[in-house]
């Protein structure tokens, strides 16, 4: 079947692409870009004013399959992917059993591939059942599919078996993605230490915590050589350690989520919104400049979005008691259009490098350009739209986002994955 | 003195009102035969002033210094959910009430509830051997079986009529004014303790 | 003198107007509690449930002593009868009791944030008994005044807070409730002991050396010590606690002749204070802290329920 999309703004820095014109599919795949093509049969669709980009990835994404159904699964949290312009994400390990061998990779390749709505690249964990004693089957698990390891959610804690786990990695080379958290020095801290902590009386969860282990892990990277990716870094100490690390020219990137870069500690009211809960926690006014200002100069490689969907139940209780996390993959893009593209502060090719093109290099997974031979994975943007960000329209089974009445421009309206659509005109193509 | 109303005639100027304490301190002292054993509390917050004049009438007359309290009924009211006002004046009743005839004193008589809130506020305190009520102006439309020992003027007055008693020590001037207050205005209740 | 304040849960949303209507509301409540007959019938039909979810004898009993006397309904709710812990959540239980039409809501809870959501989802009056490590403000209530009464006035007065601030509600409150009325605030507390941001709760100044500090105080606050839990404690020995930061009769010459001694009880003798300066006669006004807690929660209960008719007061 042939697909001609007419007229749209292409953005691909990959092949030099800024400019209006045309795409023809054929077979899921790109077979020409080039104006005013011709297609003897097929669909044609007309998109003039839109803009089109390499399929969008988040890199960083919990959809709950197996053991947190209530939360989200993987048709309802890839659902929520297409819905906000994604043709790809990775999923986390962290669910129940952990996918931590062979087996889990494969339920959770098998399940996205009969009901999912985006692709699902699998991170496998770092170590058996998440508890940073033992290795993990890496080797099988990427002979099953596994892209990248990660301990996420709680990181590995020991030093020690974090440079086993990079050492013993580094053979594959797969990046080791770190969520940095030394647990003795956060212990149960619940929001950003300092102001908030004292404020809201609540436990802190200090930035060092955080810096400590970014520090630690870009160490073992200049010992192991093992490809090292921060997760979700949101100190602005913590994203001078990467940039110095990069400078060294070791093999270090590193990801922020827009809840890092757009809210701050200060979005917490007395009313102790649980969906300001997350791990790591909402940081300072500085921090989230300085974060912006590394999406800006390249320090930060990726966006993503840590998409956690709970349950209203989880979440509608005591501040200390509920989990951390919201989700974001229905948010992220207007976010980013709204706040950084719209205002100037980076380019249409440079969110395409953040949101496309590098989570697909860290995961060391085929790239997407919009050249021919491409597989024809593309999301098309209305970048002019606004909307109002409402709980009644997420298609994910949670609605714990922080970002409820945010008043964005920028939408996904159509996503094509290896040429079909998951999503067109805003709605999600069953 | 209000802005939600209008004065509409003056029932009483000062001379009057000097000459009604005057009466009402002798009927006092006729009804229990002396000062012996009786004792003065005022309602705040006029109430406790005219208590505090007939207290003086009497010394003048029986050159006996009789027992002034003053009662504040804030917390008996049965209005305190609509007509709450946070200002809560003082009880002073710095004598043992107990066997002892009590003249509660007050400004206004109108529907009697001010007057059973000061009976319950004052049985708490203690038990008075009999209590009585001096008011200066009788207003009318009782709510409760409730009436005065002694009364200064009965005023006859509508209920969209407020009847205020003005004294000299706090407001400047002595007078006993009807006014009018506007449809829906509380011009007549809470501030002064009068009903 | 307006007052319309519905809720009770966070200090800071409170004038110097708004305390010292409190304040003085509780010295009528005073005459009361000095009668033969210790009551008055001032809430006679309104309910109002102590829902206390963590253990606390002393705030409880002053709260129900509080309700009694205002002739309030009162319904003692929590403790090991606590439904939450047979999982029911905290939102299913405030509607439960809140389908008992009751008035008020008294909350306890070892979370910080509670009493806000309890007003949220019960609408009706909510008073913060203690949440978490976050607020206590009837405890700031009684202390100011407390203090009001024996030093005459609050403003200028340099009150030093001591002992462990960083996990007291009991500061959360206190501490900007000083700064409210016009104190200058000093906290002495070993590092380990201190919140973050001291100064985002009000402090003006901290200091470890509790000698330095104290020739300078008005009132001397001495902050409870958690004995309870000793493991991975913020200060190696309670012997060493009382070294430092002990207010001791030894230490007594330093303080200023008319400084006077605050708790928030209950005691650890020997810890932050020794029996002679917890029972002095003159500095100590320790027992005149817990009749106050009777007369300011009096107050905030008349005061809150006042013209609850309305939703708010005249």
């Amino acid at each position: 079947m042939a697909l001609l999309l007419r007229n749209a703004h292409v953005v691909d820095p990959q092949v030099g692409l800024n400019e209006v014109t045309d795409i023809l599919i054929r077979d899921g795949r790109i077979v020409e870009v080039g104006h005013d093509l011709d297609m003897p049969k097929g669909v044609e669709r007309d998109l003039a004013g839109k803009t089109v980009i390499p399929g969008l990835v988040d890199m960083h994404v919990h959809l709950r399959e197996p053991g947190y159904e209530q939360k989200g699964d993987i048709a309802s949290e890839t659902r929520a992917a297409a819905k906000g312009g994604y043709t790809a994400v990775c999923s986390m390990p962290n669910t129940k059993p952990v996918v931590d061998d062979a087996v889990a990779v494969e339920y959770v390749k098998a399940r996205a591939a009969a009901v999912g709505k985006c692709r699902v690249h699998v991170a496998g964990a770092c170590s058996q059942g998440l508890k940073g004693e033992t290795l993990s089957e890496m080797g099988d698990m990427i002979a099953h599919g596994a892209v990248a390891f990660t301990d996420d959610g709680r990181g590995v804690q020991g030093a020690g078996m974090m440079r086993r786990v990079m050492d013993y990695a580094s053979q594959f080379g797969r990046a080791v993605m770190s969520h940095c958290q030394d647990e003795d020095l956060v212990g149960e801290g619940q929001v950003n230490e300092g102001v908030a902590s004292t404020r809201l009386g609540l436990l802190g969860w200090p930035a060092e915590g955080e810096e400590l282990q970014i520090a630690r892990d870009i160490a073992l990277c200049r010992l192991t050589g093992c490809p090292l990716h921060i997760q979700h870094i949101s100190t602005a100490r913590g994203l001078d350690l990467v940039r110095a690390a990069k400078a060294e020219g070791l093999p270090v990137t590193c990801e922020a989520t827009p809840h890092h870069l757009f809210l701050t500690e200060d979005a917490i009211g007395d009313d102790y919104n649980t969906s300001l809960k997350v791990n790591p926690p909402l940081r300072t006014a500085a921090d989230a400049a300085a974060l912006v200002e590394g999406v800006v100069d390249g320090t930060v490689d990726a966006i993503v979005t840590d998409h956690a969907p709970h349950t209203d139940f989880e979440k509608d209780r005591e501040f200390e008691l509920a989990p951390f996390g919201m989700i974001g993959l229905e948010t992220a893009l207007g976010l980013m259009v709204t706040h950084l593209v719209k205002p100037g502060k980076i380019t249409w090719e440079r969110l395409v490098e953040l949101m496309s093109v590098a989570p697909r290099a860290i995961l060391r997974v085929d790239p997407v350009r919009i050249e021919p031979g491409c597989v024809a994975d593309l999301t098309v943007i209305d970048p002019d739209v606004t909307w109002t960000v409402d709980v009644a329209d997420f298609a994910s089974k949670a609605k714990n986002s922080g970002f409820v009445g945010a008043e964005l421009t920028g939408r996904a309206t159509d996503v094509y994955v290896g040429g079909y659509a998951t999503l067109e005109d805003g709605a999600i193509v069953e | 003195m209000n802005e939600n109303s209008l004065v509409k005639s003056v029932c009483m100027d000062a001379s009057e009102i000097e000459r009604s304490i005057t009466r009402i301190a002798h009927q006092i002292l006729e009804a229990n035969k002396g000062a012996q054993g009786i004792a003065l509390v005022g309602i705040v917050t006029r109430g406790d002033l005219l208590a505090k004049k007939l207290a003086c009438k009497i010394e003048e007359i029986e050159g006996v210094k009789v027992p002034l309290g003053k009662l504040d009924i804030s917390f008996y009211r049965d209005d305190f959910m609509t007509h709450f006002a946070p200002e809560v004046h003082s009880t002073d009743i710095a004598f043992d009430i107990d066997g002892v005839t009590v003249v509660l004193v007050d400004d206004v008589l109108y529907t009697g509830r001010t007057i059973r809130a000061a009976l319950d506020a004052l049985m708490d305190i203690g038990r008075p051997a009999a209590v009585q009520l001096a008011v200066l102006v009788d207003r009318g439309h009782r709510e409760l079986p409730i009436r005065a020992d002694y009364v200064g003027k009965n005023v006859p007055s509508s209920a969209d009529e407020s009847v205020r008693l003005f004294l000299e020590e706090v407001d400047g001037v002595s007078a006993v004014e009807i006014l009018a207050i506007e449809p829906g205005s509380r011009a007549s209740s809470a501030p002064l303790g009068g009903e | 003198m307006g007052f319309n304040h519905k809720h009770l849960i966070d200090i800071t949303e409170y004038s110097a107007n708004d305390i010292m209507t409190i304040l003085e509301t509780a010295v009528r409540f005073r005459e009361v509690n000095e009668r033969r007959i210790k009551q008055v019938p001032t809430l006679k039909g309104f309910t109002v449930v102590n829902m206390f979810n963590e253990p606390s004898t002393r705030t409880r009993s002053s709260f129900e002593m509080a309700e009694k006397r205002l002739s309030a309904n009162s319904l003692n709710f929590g403790g090991s009868s606590t439904s939450t812990v047979k999982g029911e959540s905290l939102v299913d239980t405030v509607e439960t009791l809140c389908s008992y039409k009751v008035d008020m809501i008294v909350v306890r809870d070892k979370h910080a944030g509670v009493p806000r959501k309890i007003a949220d989802v019960s609408g009706v009056h909510v008073i913060d008994a203690g949440d978490g490590k976050h607020q206590h403000p009837t405890q700031a209530l009684l202390d100011l005044y407390s203090i009001w009464q024996t030093k005459g006035d609050l403003d200028k007065l340099h009150v030093g807070v001591v002992g462990d601030i960083g996990h007291s509600r009991v500061c959360g409150s206190l501490i900007p409730a000083l700064k409210i009325m016009g104190c200058e605030v000093t906290v002495v507390a070993p590092p380990t002991l201190l919140p973050a941001r001291p100064d985002v709760l009000g402090a003006d100044h901290w200091t470890s050396s509790l000698d330095e500090v104290l020739p300078e105080l008005d009132v001397v606050y001495m902050l409870r010590i958690q004995r309870e839990r000793l493991e991975g404690a913020p200060y190696p020995s309670l012997r060493e606690y009382n070294m430092l930061y002990g207010l001791t009769e030894a230490r007594e010459p330093l303080m200023k002749p008319d400084a006077i001694v605050c708790h928030p009880g209950p005691i650890n003798r020997g810890v932050e204070l020794d029996s002679y300066m917890a029972d002095h006669p003159k500095r100590s006004v320790i027992l005149d802290q817990v009749y106050a807690g009777i007369l300011t929660r009096m107050a905030a209960l008349y005061l809150l329920l006042g013209g609850s008719e309305d939703g708010i007061a005249a």
